[in-house]
């Protein structure tokens, strides 16, 4: 599994770390019972201080998402409820993508595609609060 | 697991005649973490790391280094025993061959771990019969750190660990501290390269003219500090006054423009904007590089 962390992001590398992981349990490139690196041999790899993966894994194990097995590391653990997640967004990336391709054919750019999904996404949350 | 810290100063200052190399710092380093010492060269890093060592004596205030008394010449041996410490000029004996100078000081501590040496003399290719006069800077640099890692500190300060290193050799220096974090070792190091420290370190505290002007986690840094860009068509009335809302650090204008630098907060930026009538709103996410010089510029 490869892992891509941009420092200069506003998030922080351990929540950037989560989502590929489940990214990745999402896209099937990690499988349920998969085994994760030893925090230690990701925090090298990545180059990052290991308080950043274990704050990771352990989030990701407080959301049911890994199984921490004392001694032996991490390993991924996939819940039903997960699974119909994964299906729901294998779903959705389709419309998603369909709806990327319309926009596009319509001539409008990438960046002003992405702004407008933000643009959504910001308003949809701010009505929830309100 | 306690939480005490590590390091941990009061008032601490350091004056030169009339320099104050170090003034009235108040500085708490946190056990197991990797704690990044920014600072422009001659701000002052040095002289605080050489007074946490007791290699310096203080002129002002108080610290203790791992609960010891940083002046107390009894505890100095103790916390001589726990702490590693890389100093930036890499003092080794030069006449001495890698291995001698290994074996030497091996005979100072009762815990070397000979198989770390002989783990590390291969991973970092070192020459053990080179005299250390004929190393490289990097390969110096390893032998320093050899010789640190080889004791399992419970603290490791290092000062300007990277100066002279190239890429590949940061890349080894940086893994090296993450290896020794993960054992469980208390990181210390100071920096003035920014990039690095953004990545591999869990708290950054930037010394600038020899006070402390942010001691803050990585992760706050990028979660709170946004800088906001905001377009008003018409100047609203004391806009500067508008904006002077908790969490703003620095706001400047220009024509009908305006540059909102927040360290927490930046919603309430955003929607002060807004009730303004702003017409153009953007926020993004603060690098370590404009944190450290909007610091250095303001004070």
């Amino acid at each position: 599994m490869f892992f891509r962390l941009k420092p200069s992001a506003g998030q922080p590398l351990y929540l950037q770390l989560m989502e590929q992981i489940r990214h990745a349990i999402e896209n099937g490139a990690l499988q349920d019972g998969a085994q994760l690196p030893g925090i230690r041999t990701l925090a090298e790899e990545l180059l990052v201080s290991p308080n950043t993966v274990a704050k990771a894994y352990s989030e990701l194990e407080h959301a049911g998402v890994l199984e921490l097995r004392h001694g032996s590391g991490a390993f991924v653990s996939v819940s039903r409820r997960a699974r119909a997640l994964t299906d729901r967004v294998r779903a959705a990336e389709k419309r998603v993508s369909n709806l990327i391709e319309e926009l596009r054919a319509e001539g409008l750019r990438d960046e002003e595609i992405c702004r407008l999904f933000e643009a959504g996404l910001v308003q949809q949350s701010e009505a929830v609060r309100k | 697991m306690t939480n005490a810290p590590v390091i941990e100063t009061n008032g601490l200052g350091k004056s030169y005649g009339k320099t104050n190399a170090v003034r009235d710092l108040d500085l708490t380093v946190g056990p197991d973490r990797i704690t990044a010492f920014l600072g422009l060269n001659g701000a002052g890093k040095s002289t605080t790391i050489r007074m946490l060592l007791g290699m310096v004596k203080p002129s002002g205030g108080s610290g203790a280094v791992l609960g010891k008394s940083i002046g107390d010449p009894a505890a100095g041996l103790d916390v001589r025993r726990q702490v590693a410490y890389v100093s930036e000029d890499k003092r080794l004996y030069a006449y001495m061959t890698v291995e001698q100078m290994i074996r030497f000081t091996s005979s100072f501590y009762l815990d070397w771990r000979a198989d770390v040496v002989k783990t590390l003399l291969k991973q970092y290719d070192l020459p053990p019969g080179q005299k250390i006069r004929s190393l490289s800077k990097g390969m110096r640099t390893k032998v320093a750190l050899l010789l640190a890692f080889a004791r399992r500190p419970e603290l490791l300060i290092l000062d300007e660990p990277s100066e002279g290193l190239d890429p590949v050799g940061i890349e080894d220096l940086l893994q090296a501290l993450v290896a020794q974090c993960a054992e469980g070792t208390t990181v210390f190091f100071s920096s003035h390269q920014i990039a690095e420290v953004e990545r591999v370190a869990d708290q950054v505290c930037i010394l600038h003219h020899g006070r402390l002007v942010l001691d803050a986690s990585v992760d706050d840094i990028r979660q709170s500090y946004r800088q906001i860009d905001i377009v008003f068509p018409s100047l609203p009335a004391e806009l500067q006054v508008q904006f002077q809302l908790a969490g703003v650090e620095n706001i400047r204008t220009r024509g009908h423009q305006m540059n909102v630098f927040a360290s927490r907060n930046a919603d309430a930026v955003v929607e002060r904007a807004r009730d303004l009538h702003a017409s153009s709103i953007e926020v993004t996410p603060v690098g370590l590089r404009d944190i450290f010089l909007q610091k250095v510029k303001e004070n």
